[in-house]
């Protein structure tokens, strides 16, 4: 018989009653509202809350400095005779509509140009973002330099060097120049974000397809209203509702160019909400204007929700 | 239907070359599959025939007609992409339909045309789904109906089963085939499959690194490969490639393929002899490599011996590895080996269907 050096040691993992705390970390519903209850509060605190509160005030008659009592719909029924709030409703309107489209227009046609085999792509595409990366402040400061009565550097341009007017365009001192003005820099500022977007988009789109499309005939304006535009078309749907969301609620760079004027015809609601409401002191009214805007809000998210919902070409199995 | 005729075709990107003149003439009716292993060129090739890529240097013509600066649309050729390409936001019937609304066909061709391409690929039940709703085998089958709808001169496949799963591969490799045996139209088939070449082919176009190694038809370039490349890329399991010299009128398997010492053992070191196929002898000493199909070893009571490594059965043959001679050959035998791994067995090619390459060029030494 051979003698083995090996000894068989037997050892089996000692089995040890788990704490606890251990066991409250196993738990599921345990383990679910501790996770998800710093969103829960972050929530709570900085969104229903201050969305409350507004609601309320819309509905009392605070001003800055003295608690107000419930008034029902009074804020919103002296509104409704109030000329300059249907100012800012109109041109809120007119803004959001009038810059979308141009924002859409040329930030699509930028991103069709992105989308190119470019030379200097992505320092292209860098520098495409940076009216988007400037804080807006800052850019509205810069715009009204360039829209100053004097010293704009258009009037400048447009008069002294190539001799095309006789006159300076008072840019921001009538009503209609300064509609414009605004919406010219507003529409500066949200292309990035719109031909970015877009970018992206026409990126999902395979490259093949076109190839495919090539072969079939399909020339260059056909494999876009063919190929591009549908298929872009669920993400032009975002773009388009997160894009009319900000400029239905843009308050810096009017705030910071015209404050409204001149004679309130560059108010925004959101620019003459903070007006009646702080500087003015009539909190309870500057909330009124402020809750009259959430039902275009709702719109604008309800038409996100329907264009969002998924192309019945989207559904089905996963892709190849 | 029609000829292609590709003469000496060049290709690079920027100081790249891809290809370095390529000459290939296609029969109409005839099914030419190009294949080779992966960045050898051929879907730069296909993609050049079909208008995607434009040539540097040479000529193409499809019928005749030289389409070095024809437009894709024109050249009258079909494509079916490696993925594809189907148009997602499109049902079936108008994935099918779209190049010929886009020629502004009268409706009720494009319906003709539609449903002859859709009975042929028994697509019908499937005309109003999307491309997402159908599976890998369905939406390769509805790119190919894409392409019977245009009635095509060329059809152009680029590795069109590279998605698909073994088995499916397998059934939709047969239904191209049979296709085509249906349609008789010019087909040039891009694969890096040796057995999807083998099996689909008229005439296989073996590619590496640019160039054309050899153009022939499947058992043509299975006997006779015309140099080590193609003697290794088409079969499978591989051929057998054994380094060498010739030595007393037979292949010495030579590892360090170092000098033989003058007047040595036949078989230097491993003391092994390899049988020479028959007809016309190198001169002796030179530098060969011999090469055998596994299929082509013989079980031989008085062969080489051969230490196994691995056996495989697949039931229909058993494959084997063995150590041979200071060799690592691979073997497949149609009958049940019964020795286990480690034991010896006794083989030998067949001298009749063995090959010898030059040892220096590669090219096949003619026997």
């Amino acid at each position: 018989m051979s003698v083995s050096t090996e000894r068989h040691v037997t050892w089996r993992r000692p089995e040890v009653a788990p704490s606890l705390l251990a066991r409250l970390f196993d738990s599921k519903p345990f383990l679910i509202a501790i996770c998800l209850l710093p969103a829960v509060g972050l929530l709570l605190v900085f969104l229903t809350y201050p969305l409350g509160l507004g609601i309320w005030l819309a509905f009392t008659d605070t001003h800055v400095g003295r608690g107000g009592y419930f008034v029902g719909f009074e804020n919103f029924e002296s509104l409704w005779y109030d000329r300059v709030f249907w100012g800012a409703v109109f041109y809120t309107v007119f803004y959001t509509g009038v810059a979308t489209v141009l924002k859409f227009g040329l930030g699509l046609w930028l991103a069709l140009l992105l989308n190119e085999n470019l030379p200097f792509k992505s320092l292209l595409r860098a520098i495409i973002l940076l009216p988007w990366i400037v804080p807006t402040v800052l850019s509205a400061i810069a715009f009204w330099w360039m829209y100053d009565a004097q010293f704009s550097i258009i009037s400048y341009v447009l008069v002294d060097v190539l001799g095309w007017r006789e006159t300076y365009i008072d840019f921001l001192g009538t009503p209609w120049h300064a509609r414009w003005s605004l919406i010219a820099a507003n529409v500066w500022r949200g292309i990035p974000f719109v031909a970015i977007s877009l970018l992206a988009g026409l990126q999902t789109i395979s490259p093949s397809l076109y190839e495919a499309a090539l072969l079939d005939g399909a020339s260059s304006w056909q494999r876009f209203t063919r190929i591009t535009a549908p298929l872009l078309m669920p993400i032009l749907a975002v773009v388009l509702t997160f894009s009319v969301l900000f400029t239905f609620t843009d308050f810096q760079l009017v705030y910071a160019i015209t404050r409204g004027g001149p004679i309130n015809s560059t108010h925004l609601m959101a620019t003459l909400a903070f007006q009646r409401g702080i500087p003015g002191g009539q909190l309870g009214e500057g909330a009124a204007i402020a809750v009259s805007m959430i039902p275009f809000l709702i719109l604008a998210t309800m038409f996100s929700y329907f264009a969002l919902a998924r192309r019945k070409w989207q559904q089905g199995g996963d892709d190849e | 239907m029609a000829n292609v005729h590709i003469d000496n075709v060049r290709k690079s990107f920027g100081q790249t070359a891809i290809l370095h003149g390529v000459s290939v003439d296609i029969a109409d009716g005839e099914f030419v599959v190009l294949v080779g292993p992966s960045g050898c060129g051929k879907s730069t090739l296909l993609r050049m025939i079909a208008g995607l890529e434009n040539i540097t240097a040479g000529e193409i013509s499809i019928g005749g007609r030289v389409v070095n600066n024809v437009p894709p649309k024109d050249r009258d050729i079909a494509m079916v992409f490696q993925n594809y390409a189907l148009y997602p936001h499109m049902t079936v019937r108008d994935n099918m339909a779209f190049s010929m609304k886009l020629a502004k066909a009268p409706a009720e061709v494009i319906e003709a045309e539609v449903s002859r391409a859709a009975r042929i690929l028994g697509l019908g039940a499937l005309l109003d789904r999307y491309p997402r709703q159908l599976s890998g085998g369905q939406r390769q089958r509805v790119a190919m109906g894409r392409a019977i709808v245009r009635n095509p001169q060329v059809f152009l496949f680029d590795e069109p089963l590279s998605n698909l799963d073994a088995k499916l591969r397998v059934q939709v490799r047969a239904e191209i085939k049979e296709l085509h045996q249906r349609l008789r139209t010019t087909t040039i088939y891009v694969t890096h499959d040796q057995i999807e070449a083998m099996t689909m082919a008229d005439r296989i176009v073996v590619m590496q690194g640019g160039h054309v190694e050899q153009i022939g038809a499947p058992l043509e370039l299975y006997d006779r490969p015309a140099n080590i490349f193609v003697a290794g890329f088409i079969g499978s399991p591989a051929m057998n490639l054994l380094p060498g010299r010739l030595h007393n009128g037979a292949f010495h398997a030579d590892p360090d393929t170092g000098a033989v010492p003058e007047g040595a053992a036949p078989a230097g070191g491993d003391g092994v002899l390899w049988p020479l196929p028959p007809g016309g002898r190198p001169a002796e000493g030179q530098k060969v490599t011999y090469g055998f199909r596994p299929e082509h070893l013989r079980l031989v009571s008085d062969g080489i011996p051969a230490t196994i490594q691995l056996i495989e059965p697949t039931g229909s043959e058993t494959q084997v590895v063995a150590q041979a001679g200071g060799r690592v050959i691979s073997g497949a035998f149609r009958e049940r080996i019964a020795a286990k791994v480690g034991e010896t067995i006794h083989v030998l090619p067949d001298p009749s269907l063995a090959h010898l390459f030059d040892g220096g060029s590669g090219q096949r030494i003619s026997a």
